[in-house]
């Protein structure tokens, strides 16, 4: 085990922290907005946000990489780095899943409360943000924090189409030299175990305190 | 002749809890023993032992002329014999009413797929549900499912047949199609235990009263001691009831 | 700047894409039925299992749930040839996807057992079934009709990364995807019609799966409710 070389996969797991921020932040805006979209009183609205989830869900990120790499110059933006085309695929995609999960816990609260909210008057943004928003967050906590565990698994991907250098790349990349694989690859797979299932058990532990609480 | 069903001195504890606390009674051939008591004096565990769902924990328990509390029992003989039906119903919700009623026959028996339908037809006219053979349980009301899990266990051609308050979830106008079917089969022959609240019922088709109360038999006796008990607390009971 | 699109060279090429969707497939079919079967078998032991097996099995969930398909790829295909071991590279493939998605549905279907009513693997023990019997019949058959959706929706998700596998020399539908692309040059559309194809195949395992679920469960099909 050469530490240069272990050096080198730390290096490629502060890229992908750095990727899986950047995908949460833009994802999760995108995919509140499809959420919205996917509840909206607006049926055209509702029509282009389910036909966007299910567009990108039955499209493998790897494509959606080769968009985000190739996309951006071709509506005249010039050549991207690889984190931006990473971000903005792993961004599109993320936004349909966390689209649909918001959309199940917003619906979840909406159905009960939302009679109870307009009775008081309230206006349709007011009862969004003041009622089922806050309800909202509440149960969609765990989930959301399950999604974490899978963009990080996800930006692994990153390495392939746009060559972005997090963890998986940088272990490809040792692998070459030494070839070492049960080394390198397993030490890599042990830095994301590391970060992925204490999200994994706070996932759970939450959800699992909600259901409790509900009771 | 022996006993079907002999309980002697039988203890069984949950955890630090003593449910049974020397429990004796028995049942002949061709018996109808009813087991009343107030919630919680242990009717359920006792009838639940019967079907070795509980193991006992002390005293004798023979049921079939399977010694229940020898080790080694052979549950697949003993379930043979022994048919039971629980408050829930419990039918498995996936399969129809006819595959409900033929799943033992063809698994345990190994029926034919023929035999089988032969027996479930027969076992389902018996409970007046033949025209329902082709239905899912959650079609079926409380009543009929309850009917189709006796078909179920008679399907078995049981020696010994055990009821748990088979009737209360049911409404009152559900509940009385089932205890015809379970005086029906009294009036064939069949030995049955039944653990039950209906006391009305339990007179006109118990040969046997066990009153069961904190863990043992307080009275038993034919079905005159409902009216005429013997002991202040079944008396007591029986006024609340 | 203005860019001129030509899907024809891309087109053109179509042997290769149907080549490599036929892989796609194919991959997707076997490691569909092995992962549905291990996944049962797995979920049957992390419930009803030895204590030790048990273990094992949800250490084995946890490991592959929190590590990347592309990292286990990589471990397996090549720590395998390092040690001497060269499978066939379709072969390792298939080995590599069934131990992933085998995990997920482990967790899937065990869920969906641990939803069965204690009340009703009681009836058929009381009804003289064996274990066996009990777990095939009352047990396994109602859980995966409980979790047929997510399972589904699971092994959507394998046929669209199964893509990933072009990493180690699959020549699946990506890994022809890169081949046309290092052809033609014509990156982004080369991405438009694998993206189409990939679309209508996650709309063929859906079909597929909601097929296979007519024949399994009739109940759905006679009531379409769930369980
Ligand atoms: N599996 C178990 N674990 C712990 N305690 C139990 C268990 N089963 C029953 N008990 C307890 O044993 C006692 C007797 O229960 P049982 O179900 O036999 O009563 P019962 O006479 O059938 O009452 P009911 O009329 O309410 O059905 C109760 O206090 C109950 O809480
Ligand atoms: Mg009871």
């Amino acid at each position: 085990m050469n530490p240069v070389f272990v050096l080198s996969l730390f290096d490629g797991l502060l890229n992908t922290v750095i990727l899986s921020l950047l995908t949460y932040l833009f994802g999760g805006l995108v995919g509140l907005a499809v959420a919205l979209g996917r509840i909206s009183p607006s049926k055209p609205v509702r029509l282009v946000a389910s036909t966007y989830i299910q567009i990108i869900q039955g499209i493998p990120l790897l494509v959606l990489m080769g968009f985000g790499f190739f996309g951006p110059s071709i509506l005249g933006f010039g050549n991207v780095s690889a984190l931006a085309a990473a971000t903005i695929a792993m961004s599109i995609y993320s936004s349909a899943y966390l689209g649909e999960i918001w959309r199940g816990c917003l619906q979840a609260v909406a159905k009960p409360q939302w009679e109870a909210a307009e009775c008081l008057g309230l206006s349709r943004v007011q009862r969004m943000t003041r009622i089922i928003i806050p309800q909202a967050v509440r149960i969609a906590i765990p989930p959301t924090v399950g999604f974490m565990v899978q963009i990080i698994k996800n930006t692994s991907v990153a390495s392939l189409v746009v060559g972005y250098g997090e963890l998986t790349y940088n272990a490809k990349i040792i692998n070459n030299a030494t070839f070492q694989p049960f080394v390198y690859f397993g030490l890599a797979g042990i830095l994301y175990f590391l970060v992925c299932y204490p999200l994994s058990e706070l996932s759970r532990m939450m959800e699992r305190r909600l259901n409790v609480a509900s009771r | 002749m022996s006993p079907v069903v002999e309980l002697e001195d039988v203890r069984k504890s949950f955890g630090s809890l003593e449910v049974l606390k020397g429990v004796s009674f028995s049942v002949e051939r061709g018996q109808v023993a009813a087991l009343i008591g107030q919630s919680g004096s242990g009717k359920s565990t006792a009838l639940r032992c019967m079907d070795r769902l509980e193991t006992i924990q002390g005293g004798r328990l023979t049921v079939c002329g399977h010694a229940l509390h020898e080790p080694g029992v052979k549950l697949s003989d003993l379930r043979r014999d022994v048919g039971i039906v629980f408050q829930g119903y419990n039918l498995f919700p996936h399969l129809t009413v006819a595959q409900n009623v033929m799943l033992a026959p063809r698994l345990v028996r190994k029926m034919s797929k023929a035999q089988a339908k032969d027996r479930a037809e027969q076992v389902l006219a018996r409970v007046g549900l033949a025209e329902k053979l082709g239905a899912y349980p959650e079609q079926l009301s409380g009543g009929q499912q309850q009917r189709v899990a006796i078909a179920r266990g008679l399907a078995m051609e049981p020696k010994l047949m055990l009821f748990d308050e088979v009737t209360s979830a049911l409404d009152p106008q559900l509940t009385g199609e089932v205890l015809r079917v379970i005086e029906q089969l009294a009036s064939e022959g069949m030995t049955m235990v039944l653990v039950t609240h209906e006391m009305e019922f339990a007179r006109r088709v118990a040969d046997r009263i066990v009153y069961m109360h904190l863990g043992k038999v307080h009275e038993s006796g034919g079905p005159e001691i409902l009216t005429r008990p013997a002991t202040p607390e079944l008396a007591r009971f029986l006024e609340a009831a | 700047m203005t860019y001129t699109f030509d899907f024809w060279p891309v087109l053109e090429r179509w042997p290769l894409l149907l080549k490599g969707t036929l892989v796609t497939l194919e991959l997707t079919l076997i490691t569909t039925a092995l992962g549905i079967l291990l996944g049962s078998v797995g979920a049957v032991l992390r419930t009803g299992g030895p204590r030790p097996v048990r273990a094992f099995v949800a250490v084995y969930v946890e490991v592959i749930r929190n590590t990347p398909l592309l990292i286990q790829a990589y471990f397996l295909i090549f720590g395998l040839a390092s040690a001497g071991l060269r499978l066939p590279i379709l072969f390792g493939a298939a080995l590599a996807l069934t131990i992933n998605v085998a995990a997920y549905t482990t967790e899937i279907v065990r869920a969906g057992i641990e939803s069965i009513h204690r009340g009703q693997t009681e009836a058929a023990e009381c009804l003289g079934l064996s274990r066996l019997q009990v777990y095939l019949h009352v047990i396994i058959r109602p859980a995966l009709e409980r979790v047929y959706p997510s399972l589904a929706s699971q092994y959507v998700l394998l046929m669209l990364f199964s893509s990933i596998v072009s990493a180690v020399g699959v020549d699946e539908l990506f890994g022809m995807a890169n081949r046309i692309q290092s052809d033609t040059f014509r990156n982004f559309e080369v991405f438009v019609v694998v993206g189409a194809i990939y679309l209508v195949l996650s709309v063929v395992v859906r079909f597929g799966f909601w097929l296979v679920g007519q024949a399994l469960f009739p109940r759905r099909r006679k009531l379409g409710t769930a369980l």
